[in-house]
């Protein structure tokens, strides 16, 4: 089904590596719950660097993600408490859609200005993210903590229930990570995502609407960012505006580059992300069953990193046809 | 000549006999009265929290406002939003518009520690909350965090005596701030004269809720006889008592952590994901930071120049049973409640 390049066969065999090594030497590892553990903390990542890889592939980048995933997601929240519109009892589920449609319109946004200004997705992102967060904080979100209305019961369920024994978190990360496969490689919008990676002024000259095409990939990534908030709220009832601040957004993208989809764009695709997932996460809980150090785990993951991007460059070397302005 | 001395104590008397009898009709004056408000009116004080927006900082701030500015005291509010750079550039630009008294939550013991000096020197008032600086000013104002690390592991180890496997863990939260360092040399305090506990787990993290239940979630996988959890702050542990509950653990494993004791807290009690609540009793370092602003701007004396005093809060012992007799001393608390008369 999947062809896999180079990269994908050195990444997975890592993986295994790592994974045989642990399954062997760390005690209670390869147990089904641990494995569901481990698979459940890195979901809400795992549906974060789909997000990421739609726009990786597209030759962008999108910083503001986790600015998106919280404020959405606080903004729902805030909504419905009636801190915002006390003379309305707003019930949960319009307040998430009323979520939905201000994440979309500044995600949309921030495509316009990539798409039409020909500005770098790295930097309009980079300050969307500011935007986003300040603009939500200003105008809605009072608290940087934000618990969940009591009504929220069905999105508890999504962040916390279990189908067959399986935490619905994974479950959502599985089936949205299926439908994206699906749509990357049977629509014709699929197609032209990989056709603007590859290069976007050739597919221009083919007829490819580009720029409607950057400003709905925005908007989807934004979409999907918006779905991993709420599945975050939903596991600990509350959603924290603070980890805009966070370091969270290199973890997605470690979660990419880790995978494989490459930063030049057109290649790559879902199975790179639950790869990429499945090997951070193996790390993730490793590292903490082994009890190591904060500031060790950050090192740890900060080499390997920087591996993946030194990898990268040797299998996909930059040359004039992949260079261009504000490529990261 | 005595005679004399007689004449002039009755002339005094009677003098003073008409001004008695207007005393019992209107009351007495106080005369330390008007210094009291005089030595407030027009003041200026600034705040300079780490970020607003969270329970700990709206309270004090909402404390402050109540208490001070019905006596016409302005308040000034900077809000550096958790950047530390943004903080000292508020308090370089403070120093120069001159406050009265500046209020300051600090991020680390260095970071403000030389402009804390340059705003004493230049007649400023400093107090400092919650977090101390290297720097000692006038006054500092907050939580004991070696007495609140000790408090907190002694109430987790009473529970994991001999007969339950001694084993606990310890979410703590960013290594670098103070607040987590201290409590974790309280933590140490208690460790090293129980020798029979076992940490199995000393992970950071990161004030984050969700990192908190990831950690609790694969720890409790490893060691599903762990007998219980220290944790560092409230707003972090409801993740981590989140993970305790799902794994359906709560009886089993003993939760405790600390904050600024406001309604959320006391719900999380409620709720059984904590099982005991240190508080830090915001309401009351609200007026203990209200009232050494006021002793100071009364007092007269130079700023630095007077003794510097510690005010470390009474901490409040919160469970699910006894929270109820805390609510009449603040615990509890809404941000609401605090800037309501």
């Amino acid at each position: 089904m999947f062809k896999l390049r180079n990269q994908e066969l050195i990444i997975l065999i890592v993986t295994v590596v790592i994974f045989a090594g642990f399954s062997v030497f760390l005690d209670k590892f390869f147990s089904t719950g641990n494995l569901l553990t481990l698979m459940r903390s890195v979901s809400i990542l795992g549906i974060l660097s789909i997000a990421m890889a739609v726009v990786v592939i597209s030759k962008g980048i999108d910083l503001s993600l986790i600015a998106t995933l919280a404020v959405g997601t606080a903004l729902a929240s805030v909504l419905s408490s009636g801190d915002v519109l006390p003379s309305i009892d707003l019930p949960f589920i319009y307040a998430v859609i009323l979520g939905f449609i201000f994440t979309a319109i500044l995600c949309a946004m921030t495509g316009i200005l990539v798409a039409y200004w020909d500005m770098a997705s790295v930097f309009v992102t980079l300050a969307m993210a500011g935007v986003i967060y300040g603009l939500g904080r200003t105008l809605f979100i009072r608290d940087e903590l934000n618990y969940l209305p009591e009504d929220a019961a069905w999105l508890e369920y999504l962040g916390r229930g279990q189908l067959f024994g399986v935490p619905m978190p994974i479950i959502c990360f599985l089936m949205l990570a299926i439908i994206m496969h699906l749509l990357l490689t049977k629509t014709t919008f699929g197609k032209f995502v990989y056709s603007i990676g590859d290069s976007g002024l050739a597919a221009r000259t083919a007829g490819v609407p580009v720029r409607p095409i950057l400003v709905m990939i925005f908007i989807l990534a934004g979409t999907v960012a918006y779905f991993a908030g709420l599945l975050t709220a939903g596991a600990i009832s509350s959603i924290n505006t603070r980890m805009v601040a966070g370091s969270m957004i290199y973890d997605v993208l470690l979660v990419v580059v880790v995978g494989g989809i490459g930063l030049s764009g057109g290649k790559g695709g879902m199975h790179n992300v639950i790869l990429g997932t499945l090997l951070i996460g193996t790390l993730l809980n490793g590292m903490v069953i082994m009890d190591i150090s904060f500031i060790v785990q950050n090192l740890i993951k900060g080499i390997i990193l920087l591996l993946a991007i030194m990898t990268d460059t040797l299998l996909n070397p930059r040359d004039e046809q992949t260079t261009q302005q504000g490529d990261i | 000549m005595k005679f004399k001395a007689l004449k002039l104590i009755i002339a005094v008397v009677a003098m003073l006999l008409p001004l008695n009898a207007q005393a019992e009709k209107m009351g007495i004056a106080d005369p330390a009265r008007d210094k009291y408000y005089s030595a407030l009116e027009g003041k200026k004080v600034a705040f300079v929290p780490l970020a607003m927006g969270f329970d700990l900082t709206e309270g004090w701030y909402a404390g402050m406002k109540k208490a001070l500015e019905p006596l016409g005291v302005e308040m000034i509010l900077r809000d550096p939003n958790w950047s530390a750079d943004a903080g000292s550039k508020a308090i370089s630009s403070l120093i120069s518009e001159k406050p009265d008294a500046i209020v300051v939550h600090n991020p680390d013991v260095q970071t403000y520690a030389k402009l804390l000096r340059k705003a004493e020197k230049a007649g400023i008032h400093v107090v400092q909350v919650n977090m101390k600086s290297a720097f000692p000013t006038d006054a500092f104002v907050g939580a004991d965090w070696i007495e609140i690390g000790e408090l907190v592991t002694q109430k987790v180890i009473d529970q994991c005596g001999a007969g339950t496997s001694q084993k606990i863990a310890i979410v703590q939260g960013v290594l670098t701030a103070a607040a987590s360092a201290y409590q974790l040399r309280g933590v140490s305090n208690i460790l090293e004269k129980n020798p029979n506990i076992k940490v199995v787990s000393n992970q950071a993290a990161d004030w984050d809720s969700t990192k908190a239940r990831a950690i609790t979630e694969t720890t409790l996988q490893q060691h599903p006889d762990l007998c219980g959890i220290v944790g560092f702050w409230d707003g972090m542990d409801i993740g981590t008592g989140a993970a305790v509950k799902e794994a359906g653990m709560h009886e089993k494993v003993f939760l405790a952590t600390s904050g600024g004791g406001g309604k959320t807290g006391c719900d999380n009690l409620k709720n059984d994901i904590f099982d005991v609540f240190v508080s830090y009793d915001v309401p009351g370092q609200a007026r203990d930071l209200s009232n050494v602003v006021k002793s100071l701007l009364q007092s007269g004396n130079k700023p630095g120049k007077a003794g510097k005093v510690s005010l470390f809060t009474q901490l409040q012992t919160l469970t699910k049973d006894n929270m109820a007799s805390y609510m009449g001393s603040g615990a509890c608390w809404t941000v609401e409640s605090l800037a309501s008369n």
